[in-house]
This record gives structure tokens, C-alpha cells and sequence, in this order.
């Protein structure tokens, strides 16, 4: 299959703390990889290195051949990445509505941008309910679906997703995970982060495992969660 | 005249001088929920404001509305040029180089007009007849309704901008969280640059109805100003749009009572007095939450 997102021996820096420590991963068209690892081990400074918001200082990113890394955060929603972050960080004084405008800012097709809104209302019911709602006093889990359905109005290809289980009540957990499966289904690539190792090998094709910034393990999603190292580290035995 | 009237009167002079420090106060709190800077050169871009409707008022000769707008037009470019080239460049720099770089540009815009147009004041042509009305019990002249209209027109527009335009959304997402706003595809500098330019905008319109209110415009006219209306737009609480309005009318109606039945000599006192009271029992402004509401 085609790569689609393709990272190339990336290193970031905070200041003088080498957060990610030469990072070389792929994501094929069509795939759910899955990018786990404990906290602090680099899985939000490899997102938001891909999406734009850090720059890394040597390696390469590139997305459907072309090389996307240095370019603002702005611009990389353009070439059809869009990334959910961490915490949601919903617009919280907006209304539901506007949310989910603000996600289409990008795109000048109205009838394409209605579609998307009715496609984002299919998978997430409960926003359709709420459109006039402002935003901050959504429920955690409606939080988390109105960030990724705000992610989705840009028509991305290419999904990122950072910790859609965080907080989240176990029964809404799974429910966000069939959401996932059924937007890649759709025909949108995700790049999953999670630290619920567990549902995110459920779902997903290939997983790479992160450690203090370097890849340690990669591989088929199947074959890595029954390895006997991935289970005592990350699996809870 | 009976106190009574009285009361009345200075409330119309109060409401008129409030829309002004509203206007302004408008865009320093504009500028101040979208970069977190309380930009100190404001008053003199309602000051540079002025002196553009006067020019256009007595050499080009053009009417009122044609000169006030612009006025807005070249002032709101100038500050969008002062957000490029002063303010940008320190995007990632301490607040306090900021701060500092604002009373720079303060500076430099008073002694560079004085340089061009010397420190004299200059009289204001009076456009409008001195005509008074009587509306019940109010007097109320041409220039405080054009004032009054020209207040409201603006502060609707810009409502309807922040509220339903794209660029306002823009705006209201970028003044909430920048980051996230980028990851909607929002150019975050371009709509900053796009707020000091509205921001400036609305300090001319001010400064050109002060022109015609107070008949005499000069360079160092921005200062007191200047600071009523981040007194106002601290008194709304910072960062809110109908904080800043409401503030700088309110702080209007206290000045012109206090001139009006105390002394003009307290009047800014009162302006400083309040400042201290807000900042003492309610920082986060009148309108103010707790969850800090930007824009
Ligand atoms: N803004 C920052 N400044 C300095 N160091 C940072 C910053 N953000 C993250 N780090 C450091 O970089 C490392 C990687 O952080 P990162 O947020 O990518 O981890 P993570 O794998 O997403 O963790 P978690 O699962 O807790 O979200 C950590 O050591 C963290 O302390
Ligand atoms: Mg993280």
C-alpha cells in the first residue's frame, strides 16, 4: 500500500531537553497505527511535530511525497492532516455550531462543507442535539467527540489522534473506539496515540512503542500485543 | 436649573464622553484578549486618528463622514503596520519587552507628530451648527447625537463582525486558545494583525468625534485618554467586548458627575479611584468570570 505520512530520523527539542530522539515511522494509506508508550515518552511531541505546532530541528516529514516538515501549523491542515489534540482544547466560550465551523475554516466548499457536517452528526448524534450548546459545558465525553468531530471538517485524510480515552468513562471509551474504526472505515488514515494500550491494539493494524523518545518495538498490532514484553509493560501483565 | 436637570445633563455629556473612552477602550481590549499586551500606544493612534480627520477636514475639505472614514482606513493601517514591525518580531519574548516596546511606540509617535505638525494645538473646524434640542427633559446638541450615532453604528458592526463572521469566529478562537486555532487551518498572525487594525480603527472614529466635540486636537491629546480607557476596559474586565463598551460609558457618566457636582479638578481622580477600587475588589472587571472570557 501507498505511505502516506512518512517521519524520517525526526529529532525535536525542548530547549535543551531532546524530547524525541530520531524517530523514523510510516503510515500507510487506509491504516490505523497506533503510537503508544508511558507518560513523557514523546507520543504528543511526535503529533504535534507532524502537525506543525513544533518544528523538528534534523529529519524530514513528508506527506504523500511531499515534505511537509518547517511548514506552520496553518498550512500542514491544508495538505488534509488534522489532529485532535490532547485534552480536547475545545473552543469552550463557542457554541457546538461554531466548534465545528471553525474545523471547515479552511475550506471555501459549501455543499462539501454540509456533507462533512451531516457525516460528523452520523457519527456523533449527541453534537447534532447540542448545536446551539456552548461548548464548555459539554460532558467530557461530548467534549472529546465535538474535538474530533471539529477534526473532521477539514476532510482530512490523515487523522490524528492524541489520548481519545483520557478521562473517559470505560463503556464511552469503547464507544469513541467504534467511532474510530468506523471513520477509518470511512476512508480517513489515523494515526492513534494512546496510553489504553490495550483498545488501541484492538483497533489498529500496526503500533509502534515509544520509550523516552526512540522507537523500541514496531510492528503488527495483533503480533504485539500478544508479545510477552509489550504485555508486562504495557498491557498490565 | 434644578438639580434634577442638572443630573440629566451631565448624564448626556457623560454618555457622550463614555462612548469615546468606550471606542477606544474597544480596541485596547481587542488587542489585549488576543495577545495578552496592554498596548500602551493605543491613545496615540486615537491621537494620529484625529489628525488624519483634521487634514482631511481642512485641506482636503471633505465633509465629516468621508474624513472619518479615512481616518479609520490609514490609522487602522498604521496599526496593523506598528502589530508588523514592532510587536511581531517579540511574538515569543517576555511580556515585559513587549510592554516596554509599547511605550516605545507610544513615544515614538507623539515627538514624531510633533516634529510634523509642531506641538501646537490646532482648532477643530466646527462642522455641525451648534444647534440644541429638547427632548423632554434632556438638552442635547448636533454634535453629542452624531457622537451617539456614530458610536452605535460602530460598536453594532463590530458586534455582527466578531459574532458571525469568519474573520470574528477567527478572532474569538485565536483570542481563546492560539495553538488550536492553528490547527484549524487559522492563520493566527494575519488575524492579529486583522484585530489591530480594527482595534485602530475604532481609536480614529474616537479621535475624530473628540475632535468635533472638543474643537482642539494636539499630539500629546492621546495620553489621558488613553488611559480612561484602560481604565474602562479593566472596569468591564479585560479582554470582553461589552466590558469595554459598557465600562467606558460608565466611567463617562462618573467623570461628568463628578465635574458636574463636585469639581472638574477631581474628575480625573475619580477615573484613578475607580481603577483602584476594581483592581481591589473585583480584578477580573464587572463583566468579568472567573474562567477569564477573552474577546
Ligand atoms: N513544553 C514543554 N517544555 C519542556 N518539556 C516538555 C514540554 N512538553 C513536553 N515536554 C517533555 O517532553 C517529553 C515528552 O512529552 P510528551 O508530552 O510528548 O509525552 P507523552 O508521551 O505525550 O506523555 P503523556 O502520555 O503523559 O501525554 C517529556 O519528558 C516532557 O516533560
Ligand atoms: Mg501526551
Amino acid at each position: 500500500m501507498a505511505i502516506m505520512l512518512k517521519l524520517d530520523d525526526i529529532n525535536v527539542f525542548y530547549g535543551a531537553i531532546h524530547a524525541i530522539k530520531g524517530i523514523s515511522l510510516e503510515v500507510d494509506q487506509g491504516e490505523i497505527v497506533t503510537l503508544i508508550g508511558a507518560n513523557g515518552a514523546g507520543k504528543s511531541t511526535t503529533l504535534r511535530t507532524v502537525s506543525g505546532l513544533l518544528k523538528p530541528k534534523t529529519g524530514t516529514i513528508s506527506f504523500e511525497d511531499k515534505t511537509i516538515s518547517g511548514q506552520p501549523a496553518h498550512k500542514i491542515v491544508e495538505y488534509g492532516i488534522s489532529q485532535v489534540p490532547e485534552g480536547r482544547r475545545i473552543f469552550a466560550n463557542m457554541t457546538v455550531m461554531e466548534n465545528l465551523e471553525l474545523g471547515a475554516y479552511i475550506r471555501t466548499d459549501k455543499n462539501g462543507i454540509k456533507s462533512d457536517l451531516e457525516r460528523v452528526f452520523k457519527h456523533f448524534p449527541r453534537l447534532a442535539e447540542r448545536k446551539k450548546q456552548e461548548a464548555g459545558t459539554l460532558s467530557g465525553g461530548e467534549q472529546q467527540m465535538l474535538a474530533m468531530g471539529r477534526a473532521l471538517m477539514s476532510s482530512p485524510r490523515l487523522l490524528l489522534l492524541d489520548e481519545p480515552s483520557m478521562g473517559l468513562a470505560p463503556l464511552l471509551i469503547k464507544e469513541i473506539f467504534e467511532i474510530i474504526k468506523d471513520i477509518n472505515k470511512a476512508g480517513t488514515t489515523i494515526l492513534l496515540v494512546e496510553q489504553n494500550a490495550n483498545m488501541a491494539l484492538s483497533i489498529a493494524n500496526r503500533a509502534y512503542v515509544l520509550e523516552t523518545g526512540k522507537i523500541t518495538l514496531s510492528g503488527d498490532a495483533k503480533e504485539l500485543s500478544a508479545s510477552e514484553d509489550v504485555r508486562k509493560a504495557y498491557l498490565g501483565g | 436649573m434644578g438639580i434634577m436637570d442638572q443630573f440629566l445633563q451631565q448624564l448626556i455629556n457623560g454618555i457622550s464622553l463614555g462612548s469615546i473612552y468606550a471606542l477606544i477602550a474597544l480596541g485596547y481590549t481587542m488587542v489585549y484578549g488576543i495577545i495578552k499586551l496592554i498596548n500602551f500606544a493605543h491613545g496615540d493612534i486615537y491621537m494620529v486618528g484625529a489628525y488624519i480627520g483634521f487634514f482631511c477636514i481642512t485641506i482636503m475639505n471633505w465633509p465629516v463622514l468621508p474624513a472619518l472614514l479615512v481616518s479609520m482606513l490609514l490609522t487602522g493601517i498604521l496599526g496593523m503596520l506598528i502589530e508588523r514591525f514592532a510587536y511581531r518580531p517579540l511574538r515569543s519574548a517576555p511580556r515585559i519587552s513587549v510592554l516596554i516596546t509599547a511605550i516605545g511606540v507610544s513615544f515614538f509617535l507623539e515627538y514624531t507628530m510633533m516634529y510634523f505638525v509642531t506641538p501646537q494645538p490646532r482648532t477643530f473646524p466646527s462642522l455641525l451648527d451648534d444647534a440644541a434640542y429638547h427632548i423632554g427633559p434632556f438638552i442635547i446638541n448636533n454634535q453629542q447625537i452624531m457622537i451617539f450615532a456614530i458610536t452605535i453604528i460602530l460598536m453594532a458592526i463590530l458586534t455582527y463582525i466578531v459574532q458571525y463572521t469568519k474573520v470574528g469566529k477567527a478572532m474569538r478562537a485565536v483570542s481563546f486558545d492560539t495553538e488550536t486555532a492553528q490547527l484549524m487551518g487559522i492563520n493566527s498572525n494575519r488575524i492579529i494583525s486583522v484585530t489591530f487594525g480594527i482595534g485602530s480603527a475604532l481609536a480614529a472614529a474616537a479621535g475624530v468625534l473628540v475632535g468635533i466635540y472638543y474643537n482642539s486636537i494636539d499630539p500629546l491629546m492621546g495620553i489621558m485618554p488613553g488611559l480612561k480607557a484602560f481604565v474602562a476596559a479593566v472596569l468591564g474586565g479585560i479582554g470582553i467586548l461589552p466590558g469595554a463598551a459598557a465600562g467606558g460609558i460608565i466611567l463617562g457618566i462618573i467623570e461628568a458627575l463628578v465635574s458636574g457636582f463636585i469639581s472638574s479638578t477631581f474628575r480625573d481622580a475619580a477615573a484613578f479611584a475607580i481603577l483602584i477600587l476594581v483592581l481591589l475588589f473585583k480584578p477580573s472587571g464587572l463583566l468579568g468570570k472567573n474562567t477569564n472570557e477573552k474577546v
